[in-house]
């Protein structure tokens, strides 16, 4: 049983290790890139210039500081449970890295491309909640605690409407192949089918990754770091790692399914080149998006979280399944789906004022301001 | 932590409350403040705030130190608006000493008090941001426009945080040539960083959303509870002692007082963002009206003895009512020497506007009365 790896026949199974191998080297230097673009870009947000004194243009400050958390001690709380604690970044980082294994990063370049790959996705993403419950719990501290908890139910409560927007996806493609359902893209990329689908599905990778606004569980300036706190040198930065190895793949995800992937506009004949520069830029607006919103917003709190998957993203994501599930019974005209889209798009701004604001707003409060001259 | 003990079956369904000790290393506490919250899952049931890890006791040693060395002290304690401290100080020295401050240097204490209010208040605003979670941005937008502030203090005063400028009977010495235009610069990208800040914080939806009826405190436990400044106007108090006990210039200038209606979190908030309008307008009134002048008296003592007697003065300080009680036996230093701080007494009210909240919310209700706990300990 053979597999070709750039053209050579190998054994199927060192061709996994190989692939493997890859894709960790890769991820690291691809996270490393990341958090430097991360500072670079909140630094410009906040007129700031970022990192600028290792490296030309502070590049290798990253470098830096894999550095020197790899150096630090590893310490552990005298009170935390052992193997809770050590092994928690294991169980945040393997799930997340086995993401990886069936993302289409441009034709033909992927670790394996799984006939259920959208299913096997959504599988394996949600596993590492119980790595940030056992960091929580095992840390022997109240924040941890209080945020692994958090961690637990905001998974939780994001994970249907994340789910719920990709079947719709899966619906509209026919297959859970996600080669297939990059390919469907050829003509026309599915944010343009389901523009409602698509901003739950960016809302609920926002707080699948734990980013601003939904930061509850890790939330600094409430439970200090949440899972984290104990946590430092190289086991904190496995959770960093993963932290950014999950942007990574989700903006990957998001461009292969609702921005055409490597596909749209030029269709898959073009040379790789073109491809990796049609996915870097779609990942790549991506991940500009998610850096904007950590710049600007603020911090729900968790009631608000809360009912807002319930009572707002949930809801909607569940009409659109019936939307979809129509239009492919009956045949419909796609334009429908758009429409339809645009309509739920409409109802969702005016029901997140509304679902999200304090619900122990006071009695008949005008929000006004007298002025009394002096 | 741990489940009930009695796991017998009446008290199957029992849990136990979780005490979550915030501070003093706290990064929301605003220094080193320590609050043990009792916490029912995410909710507050109770708040036991501990304070004086910052005592000094900056008013005992004033007693030991000659009125001029005492300035520095209050600098010290209100750290954040260090000639809002220092006015209050020297007003009681020139009241017991029986010193009349010339014009000039009345407008002048004016001007700059009102610019060191907008200073703290941007301070409050970009630490509140952090508070609500923004990532650092509101913080470096107030820390640009406080910059601003802080170099012309530093080109006045020759010191950006202590300032010691301000002496009893007027000013340490006269302010630069070109104060005038300096001012104006300064007003200028002022008004530009309130208005930023409006539309980074007040016109948002999630911040509106987090603050708005949060940490409610009526008017009347906020009159028991001796608050004052923004955080009880915020509760529909008209209380402002620039406007009911002028000092300074005070009574001779057009300026509103902003009063809140819900006193929440929210109206705390957007008082204060309201009165740093009210801030730049002053002073451009001061400046129109300062004219060139003696900045001490023409027959200032060589050595400065304060008649027996007690005096308190109190005045408006971004924080509220900054009061000095200073008790004199003659001679040349304060016999006692009391602080009324404004952060202490709001801060009694802390419990009562944070137990029935979220946890997140004990945080911002915190971060809305705006404390310095130099102040608060002295």
């Amino acid at each position: 049983m053979n597999n070709s790896l750039f053209g050579f026949e190998i054994n199927v199974w060192f061709d996994g290790l190989a692939r493997l191998g890859l894709i960790v080297g890769v991820m690291t230097v691809v996270a490393m890139g990341l958090i430097y673009g991360e500072r670079k870009i909140l630094a410009r947000f906040q007129q700031r210039i970022g990192p600028q004194k290792t490296g030309p243009f502070g590049l290798l400050q990253s470098v830096a500081d894999a550095i020197k958390l790899v150096g630090k001690e590893d310490l552990r709380p005298t009170a935390a449970d052992p193997w809770t604690f050590e092994l928690a970044p294991y169980f945040v980082f393997i799930p997340i890295f086995l993401g990886f294994v069936s993302l289409p990063f441009l034709l033909d370049v992927n670790i394996r491309l799984l006939e259920l790959g959208l299913l096997y996705f959504i599988a394996v993403s949600s596993v590492n909640i119980v790595g940030w419950v056992m960091a929580g719990w095992g840390s022997d501290n109240r924040y941890a605690m209080i945020g692994g908890m958090r961690a637990a139910a905001q998974a939780i409560s994001y994970e249907l409407p994340l789910v719920l927007s990709l079947v719709v996806v899966a619906m509209l493609a026919g297959s859970l192949n996600l080669k297939d359902i990059v390919e469907g893209q050829a003509v026309v990329p599915y944010v343009v089918w389901l523009p409602l689908a698509f901003v739950i599905f960016f809302i609920s990778t926002l707080a699948e990754m734990n980013r601003p606004p939904f930061d509850i569980p890790i939330g600094e300036s409430e439970v200090v770091g949440g899972p984290f706190v104990e946590y430092s040198g190289i086991r904190w930065s496995m959770f960093m790692l993963g932290e950014y190895a999950s942007l990574w793949i989700l903006s990957t995800l998001t461009a292969a399914v609702f921005l055409g992937g490597y596909s749209w506009p030029f269709g898959e004949d073009l040379g790789k080149g073109y491809q990796l520069l049609l996915m870097g830029a779609k990942s790549g607006l991506y991940i500009f998006v998610v850096f904007w919103v950590r710049a600007s917003i603020p911090r729900l709190r968790i009631d608000q979280l809360m009912a807002y998957s319930w009572k707002v993203l949930l809801p909607l994501s569940l009409a659109q399944v019936l939307v979809v599930g129509f239009v492919r019974v009956y045949e419909l005209p796609d334009v429908v789906l758009t429409a339809a889209g645009i309509l739920g798009l409409v109802a969702l701004v005016s029901i997140t004022g509304r679902a999200v604001a304090s619900t122990r707003r006071l009695p008949g409060a005008a929000r006004t301001m007298r002025s009394e001259a002096a | 932590m741990v489940a009930s003990p009695q796991a017998t079956p009446e008290h199957e369904f029992e849990t136990q409350d979780l005490l979550i000790n915030v501070g003093p290393q706290h990064p929301s506490t605003h220094g080193v403040f320590r609050m043990v919250l009792t916490i029912d899952g995410e909710v507050v049931k109770d708040v036991v705030p501990y304070i004086g890890y910052l005592h000094r006791g900056a008013e005992k040693l004033c007693e030991t130190m000659d009125f001029r060395q005492g300035i520095g002290f209050m600098d010290r304690t209100e750290y954040l608006a260090a000639h809002n401290a220092e006015l209050s100080y020297v007003m009681a020295v020139e009241a017991l000493a029986g010193l009349e401050v010339p014009e000039r240097a009345q407008w002048i204490r004016t001007i700059l008090c009102e610019l060191n209010r907008l200073s703290s208040h941007f301070m409050f605003l970009g630490a509140f941001g952090i508070d609500v979670g923004v990532f650092g941005t509101p913080f470096i937008y107030a820390w640009r426009e406080r910059e601003a502030i802080i170099d012309l203090f530093e080109e006045i005063s020759g010191d950006r945080m202590m300032y010691a400028y301000f002496r009893p009977g007027g000013l340490a010495w006269d302010v630069p040539l070109n104060f005038k235009e300096r001012v104006r610069e300064v007003l200028k990208s002022t008004r530009q960083g309130i208005r930023d800040f409006d539309e980074l914080l007040t016109q948002n939806e999630i911040f509106r959303a987090r603050t708005e009826g949060i940490g409610y405190i009526s008017a009347e436990d906020a009159i028991d509870w001796g608050m004052s400044g923004p955080s009880i106007r915020a509760s529909g108090v008209p209380l402002d002692v620039r406007r009911d006990e002028p000092y300074l210039k005070y009574a001779e200038l057009d300026f509103d007082v902003i009063v809140g209606e819900n006193g929440d979190v929210f109206d705390r908030y957007y008082c204060r963002m309201l009165e740093m309008h009210e801030s730049v307008k002053i002073i451009e009134q001061c400046l129109e009206r300062l004219q060139p002048g003696l900045i001490v008296p023409d027959k200032m003592p060589r050595m400065l003895r304060a008649a027996p007697g007690e005096v308190y003065i109190r005045t408006e300080a971004p924080r509220g009512e900054y009061g000095i009680y200073m008790v004199s036996k003659g001679g040349n230093r304060p016999y006692r020497l009391k602080v009324r701080s404004a952060c202490l007494s709001n801060l009694q009210a802390l419990r009562q506007m944070s137990v029935d909240q979220y946890i997140a919310d004990a945080i911002i209700v915190l971060g809305s009365i705006d404390i310095v706990l130099s102040e608060v300990d002295r």
